[in-house]
């Protein structure tokens, strides 16, 4: 701009180039996010309009494939049952995690955190359908938890435990526990201590001083646990087919049903859409929630 | 509390205790896994008896598997270096310029860290399909780098600190260029960071299942060649696999660990 006004000095020649290079070492990922993760998501949701008849055949351009998504009984259960799942492993793993990243970050003495921590998270690195995989073994009538009930006298005959949601919501919490510990015990562990050991000093219990100082300070971290697990968890798809079975189904089993058995990418988009419709208001609703706590 | 008056290390006790059931819980799969792994019958369930190489024998002269494992490697290795490549690139850019739309730039490089890999399989499902490209393992690559650039950058981004700035300065006053001063002093600077960022997109492309699943039909990555495993009912071979695949992941973490760690001191 300033260019235009008074002859081109070389000192904003050099600007400009330096602008241009920051662009320029910038444009190949952007270039590569717009080219294959934008567009296609575009392409989706345009696909999502073109509907398919009955017949398999295009049927006419419009919002059909979200009529008939909405109206079919079988795919609004799926819906629900994905939003359920999705819930209760949200509050359990943050339950469950969060005593345990809390003992982490202050019953473990400090040089022997990261080895805990290290520990916790190991299981993380086997693979994710290989994880799914164990759990089915674990739970199969034949499996680890049977033989060790059955010697134990506790129950008198095998009992299928897989297949079913609860089994699907146990893997997904077995994995969430340590995503969720992960994020707690980051937040835990940069709040400052002085103020907890102040609130102690001026006559308050344990108890009073976790809820009024370290929980408070600490809700970042459940909140960022919280989301991640709701974007990973809502869009599987490996976890309740090995272990949930057909029973139950949840909404990324019937994405996937769509695209091999009946061959309806329309409705497969549809599908994935609201998923991420789904996602995003509890996004919404979170920045609420966190906007809300801080007052 | 008034247990507490008592018995001051009863809270500490009862942490312990739920600590120790915690990491019980978390590495109960782990262990059904690799034990049974080494199971000399034909069932990976109790009672154990081995231990035997025997399924390890056989997954290693099991086709599907080799095969899986070979497109794993190179689906994991082209989609990492990739992403490093970009991720370092962007974010160079981004800590050391100043240029419009930057905020916009660094949020779209991020954006794909916020949804679900079910709607990234499906936008390059579709979209293939509408441009009547075939399934195959480029379309995972792609989807790949989709993924685990966001974090490469994001990475980068946290290393390229003032200390590497004060040295670039110094090397472009003597007169090297651009690329010199980015590949033989920024580079080799943040060379630690750029390995761990390899090494971890290595893993999550390695392990990734959903955008593997979607977008090939012959040529298929390990997760996929287990998961159809999978529909012939359990077998030691599938502990085989899995607990290989576990071991190159932990020593992939090792490394990325150490390399970590070094660089703190």
């Amino acid at each position: 701009m300033r260019a235009g006004v008074s002859p081109p000095t070389a000192e904003s020649r050099a600007q400009a180039r330096a602008r241009l290079a920051g662009l320029g070492f910038a444009l190949p990922a952007v270039a590569w996010i717009l080219l294959f993760f934008a567009a296609p998501i575009v392409i989706m949701a345009a696909y999502s309009l073109m509907p398919l008849g009955p017949d398999g055949r295009p049927g006419p351009l419009g919002l059909g494939a979200y009529e008939t998504f909405f109206a079919e009984s079988a795919f609004t259960a799926a819906l629900w049952n994905s939003v359920v799942t999705t819930v209760v492993v949200v509050v359990a793993s943050t339950l469950l995690a969060y005593p345990f990243a809390y003992g982490i970050a202050r019953l473990v003495p400090k040089r022997w955190r990261r080895l805990a921590l290290a520990f916790a998270i190991l299981p993380f690195w086997t693979s994710y359908v290989v994880r799914s995989y164990a759990w089915l073994l674990a739970l199969s009538p034949v499996g680890f938890i049977n033989h060790a009930l059955l010697g134990l006298h506790v129950i008198d005959h095998a009992i299928l435990f897989a297949y079913n949601p609860q089994a699907t919501e146990l893997g997904f919490v077995h994995f969430f526990i340590m995503l969720n510990a992960l994020t707690i015990y980051a937040n835990l562990v940069q709040i400052n201590p002085h103020y907890a050991m102040a609130a102690r000093d001026l006559g308050a219990s344990a108890w009073r001083c976790f809820r009024s100082i370290t929980l408070p300070l600490s809700i970042p971290g459940i909140a960022v646990g919280a989301f991640l697990t709701i974007v990973l968890c809502i869009g599987d798809f490996v976890t309740p087919q090995i272990l949930g079975g057909f029973r139950g189904l949840l909404l990324p089993q019937v994405v996937m049903m769509q695209i091999q058995r009946q061959l309806n990418l329309p409705m497969a988009s549809v599908m994935s859409l609201v998923l991420t419709l789904v996602v995003a208001l509890a996004y919404l609703a979170m920045q609420r929630w966190l906007r809300m706590a801080r007052l | 509390m008034i247990g507490r008056l008592r018995w001051p290390g009863a809270g500490t006790a009862l942490g312990a205790l739920y600590m120790a059931l915690c990491y019980g819980f978390i590495f109960l799969p782990v262990i059904v896994l690799v034990l049974f792994s080494f199971q000399s019958g034909d069932l990976p369930a109790p009672p154990f008896n081995g231990p035997s190489l025997r399924w390890y024998q056989a997954a290693f002269a099991d086709g599907r598997l080799v095969d899986g494992f070979t497109n794993s490697l190179l689906v994991g290795g082209s989609s990492s270096a990739l992403s490093v490549l970009l991720g370092f690139f962007a974010a160079y850019g981004i800590s050391r310029y100043e240029f419009p739309l930057k905020r916009a730039i660094q949020a779209i490089v991020i954006l794909p860290l916020a949804v679900s890999y079910l709607l990234i399989g499906m936008g390059l499902l579709v979209s293939a399909s509408w441009l009547g490209f075939s399934p195959s393992l480029s379309t995972v690559v792609i989807g790949h780098v989709v993924v685990n650039m966001p974090l490469a950058f994001v990475i980068c981004l946290a290393q390229l600190g003032e200390h590497q700035r004060r040295v670039e300065a110094a090397a472009r006053d003597l007169g090297a260029s651009t690329f010199r001063v980015l590949f033989s002093i920024t580079a080799p600077m943040i060379a630690p960071a750029l390995i761990a960022a390899f090494c971890l997109c290595f893993t999550l492309s390695w392990d990734e299942t959903l955008i593997a699943l979607l977008n090939t039909r012959f040529d298929v990555t390990l997760p996929v060649v287990i998961l159809s495993l999978l529909r012939g009912g359990v077998s030691p071979l599938t502990n085989a696999a899995g607990s290989f695949i576990f071991l190159c992941s932990i020593l992939l973490m090792v490394v990325v660990e150490l390399l970590l760690l070094r660089q703190r001191r």
